[in-house]
């Protein structure tokens, strides 16, 4: 005997084409020109402040720097459409997400410093950033665990890149998310690229979205540089986790423009004519084009809004660059209280004041 | 009530399930079977599927997800299923559960205990036998504790549970059924960071854990030596100063462990011996251990792990020196 025991499909969805015009059909009923407006101020003070982190890094004032540019709509799109009380568990490239979800800028500055003090401000709804790929994965699924556990009415959204879906804590994750019924988005930021090894070469699935079919759980697939795309899939998808306890992967299409952090040189091993093939899908310019289109947008309101969101990243840097670290402090956060052998490394610390530049060292 | 470690961990599992209604056991085959040793013995019918997780068969997992649901204010007790497999999870303990307070500066905090069966003498397959006591302590930012008795056990899962930091609770699977022995039916707490004298001696002083514990109170017994036998309990935090106030007192010190002897946990406490107290010796720090390679098969586990014959024969020499 030989019958067919499964099929499984992933659906592809776009609202806003690249020319700025929106399929009526799909179009979330929650979304008008105001929120668009909002949507597109939400992605251009994401490019800018993603150009002041660059640019503080190449003159040495922040450590390694990981760009955003061109995932825009899909940080924007999801954070945007998360509730009050949902959490969000990134990797190390959502500085978007955070930005959405009201973290202090001059505090998330403070990690690309280098200071621990710029991770997580207490009773924020995140996890902290992860930097091991796809380990964070499992956190979250166990975080929609005790949403669900302690009927909060919350959901988890959690984000992994396209290398990461090669990682087996996001199989696992997922699979233990499928298994106990728990309120996570997991949404896979496609980029295309992980360093310098480019999505083929990660999997020979057609899709990442179809990886949540080993999970039993539903997949989809959006373009990811459209901004209102993402916002429904994401909402419905969360609203799904919220009401029924289902999990869903959402795998978003996009382009990483830049770099993979400013360690990394892409002209090493990309073509540029494969960036060139996505300028034109840039995520800001198709909103842009349809603001313009319905006369809500202009040189002048752009150049307004271009000035005061400089002017409130640099009000940020300058924030952030008045902390001055205490290194005593690196001891006291490493159990709920000090133990002796520690508090004794402590005190010799202490006592040859190590924290101290010599004077012939500054010299 | 008369019981053993097994029925100790499992009595003190259930109060801590009573009490803190936000407490959940999970991990492979905890819930029906209650854990390839009975560990969780009707604990699933007590409290249900949402509180005895039978998870999926994947260790990462299982630490991953703990994480999670600690940050998410919970208390979760995951199993490992036996040491070796522990390493599967490694990177989600070392990398995320270690280090989470720090990263976050106390932001989050992640009460959580891992327990798992440890070391050999059992005769079981390959990596059912390892001691991993100084992989886990070497990374700082858990607390690692290992009791030798069935009263200690469930003080000290009761005491881990009251914490608000992550704790390896290592169980060894040679003690579980070895002798049963009388504990309190209510909850109590043993302390964690300090290390118990169960013996006082004036020659020698004897620093061991774990499976060592009673393989080391009967070499000191059949040797008629009048030694200091210190039962670590704790590994990570390191109760230094019982240890060198006992070096001090009797100029003599043996440490004894399962664990391999090279970069072991006897290093540790020897170079704090020599740090600071090396002067009041009378005799070298000598160490017993298993040899320095990774646990044999069980039908050469009975040359590999310490007896009381080596201990006996390190009590002789270092009485010689």
């Amino acid at each position: 005997m030989q019958k067919r025991v499964f099929d499984g499909s992933v659906d592809y969805i776009q609202v806003m084409d690249e020319n700025g015009n929106i399929d009526a059909a799909l179009a979330p009923s929650d979304i008008n020109d105001q929120k668009i407006i909002e949507l597109y101020k939400l992605m251009s003070f994401a490019r800018a402040l993603d150009a002041k982190a660059l640019s503080l890094q190449r003159q040495g004032r922040a450590v390694t720097y990981a760009p955003l540019v061109g995932q825009e709509a899909e940080q924007v799109g999801s954070a945007y459409a998360m509730g009050k009380d949902d959490y969000f568990v990134p990797n190390f490239r959502q500085h978007a997400v955070f930005m959405v979800r009201g973290f202090p800028l001059d505090i998330g500055l403070l990690y690309w410093r280098g200071f621990e003090e710029g991770v997580l401000p207490k009773g924020f709804k995140s996890l902290a950033v992860c930097v091991p790929v796809a380990t964070q994965m499992p956190h979250a699924a166990g975080l929609a665990y005790a949403m669900k556990f302690k009927k909060t009415g919350a959901a988890v959204v959690a984000y992994v890149g396209d290398g990461g879906t090669s990682e087996g804590d996001f199989y696992e994750a997922i699979n233990f998310a499928g298994v106990t019924k728990v309120p996570l988005v997991a949404i896979i930021e496609n980029n295309q690229w992980a360093i310098s090894v480019p999505r083929n070469q990660q999997s020979a699935a057609p899709t990442l979205a179809q990886k949540a079919i080993a999970a039993g759980i539903q997949g989809v697939q959006v373009d990811g540089n459209d901004v209102i795309g993402v916002y429904k899939v994401v909402k419905d998808a969360l609203e799904k986790a919220r009401t029924t306890n289902t999990p869903t992967v959402i795998e978003v299409l996009t382009y990483r423009m830049s770099l993979h952090t400013t360690a990394d040189d892409p002209t090493k091993y990309r073509p540029d004519k494969e960036v060139e093939l996505w300028k034109p899908r840039d995520p800001i310019a198709r909103v842009r084009k349809y603001l313009v289109k319905k006369g809500l947008w202009d040189e002048k309101k752009e150049q307004e809004m271009a000035d005061a969101q400089l002017k409130q990243i640099d009000d940020a840097v300058e924030k952030a660059e008045k902390f001055t670290p205490d290194p005593r402090t690196i001891f006291e956060h490493v159990y709920s209280f000090i133990p002796q052998t520690l508090q004794d490394e402590y005190d010799a610390a202490v006592a040859a004041n190590f924290w101290q530049p010599k004077q012939q060292e500054q010299e | 009530m008369l019981t053993n470690m097994v029925g100790a961990i499992n009595n003190a599992l259930d109060l801590i399930m009573k009490e803190n209604k936000n407490a959940v056991l999970l991990g492979e085959d905890v819930g029906k079977d209650g854990g390839v040793f009975r560990v969780t013995d009707g604990l699933l019918d007590k409290y249900g599927p949402e509180r005895v997780l039978d998870t999926p068969l994947a260790e990462s997992m299982i630490i991953g997800t703990a994480l999670g649901m600690s940050a998410g204010g919970m208390l979760p007790i995951p199993e490992i299923q036996f040491a070796g497999f522990m390493l599967l999870s490694f990177s989600q303990i070392a990398n995320h559960v270690a280090r989470y307070r720090a990263r976050t500066r106390s932001a989050v905090e992640l009460p959580m205990i891992i327990r798992t069966p440890v070391s050999g003498g059992v005769r079981t397959l390959e990596h059912h036998s390892d001691s991993p006591e100084a992989l886990y302590s070497h990374i700082g930012g858990l607390i690692v504790v290992e009791p030798s008795t069935p009263y200690d056990a469930k003080g000290l899962l009761i005491k881990a549970s009251h914490m608000k930091d992550p704790v390896v609770f290592l169980e060894p699977t040679k003690l579980y059924r070895l002798f049963k022995q009388e504990v309190p039916d209510n909850a109590y707490e043993v302390e964690i960071g300090k290390a118990n004298v169960i013996q006082k001696g004036d020659d020698m002083t004897i620093v061991t854990w774990g499976t060592m514990v009673p393989v080391v109170k009967n070499a000191v017994q059949k040797k008629g030596a009048n030694a200091e036998v210190i039962d670590l309990r704790t590994i990570n935090p390191l109760d230094e100063q019982t240890i060198l106030d006992s070096a001090k007192k009797t100029g003599r010190v043996i440490i004894v462990h399962e664990a391999p002897l090279s970069f072991g946990p006897g290093a540790e406490i020897a170079a704090r011996i020599a740090e600071k107290a090396i002067f009041e010796l009378d005799a070298p720090v000598m160490r017993v251990a298993s040899a320095s390679f990774p646990y044999p098969f069980p039908g050469y586990e009975q040359y590999y792990i310490p007896n009381e014959q080596k201990v006996m024969e390190a009590i002789e020499k270092i009485m010689s020196e």
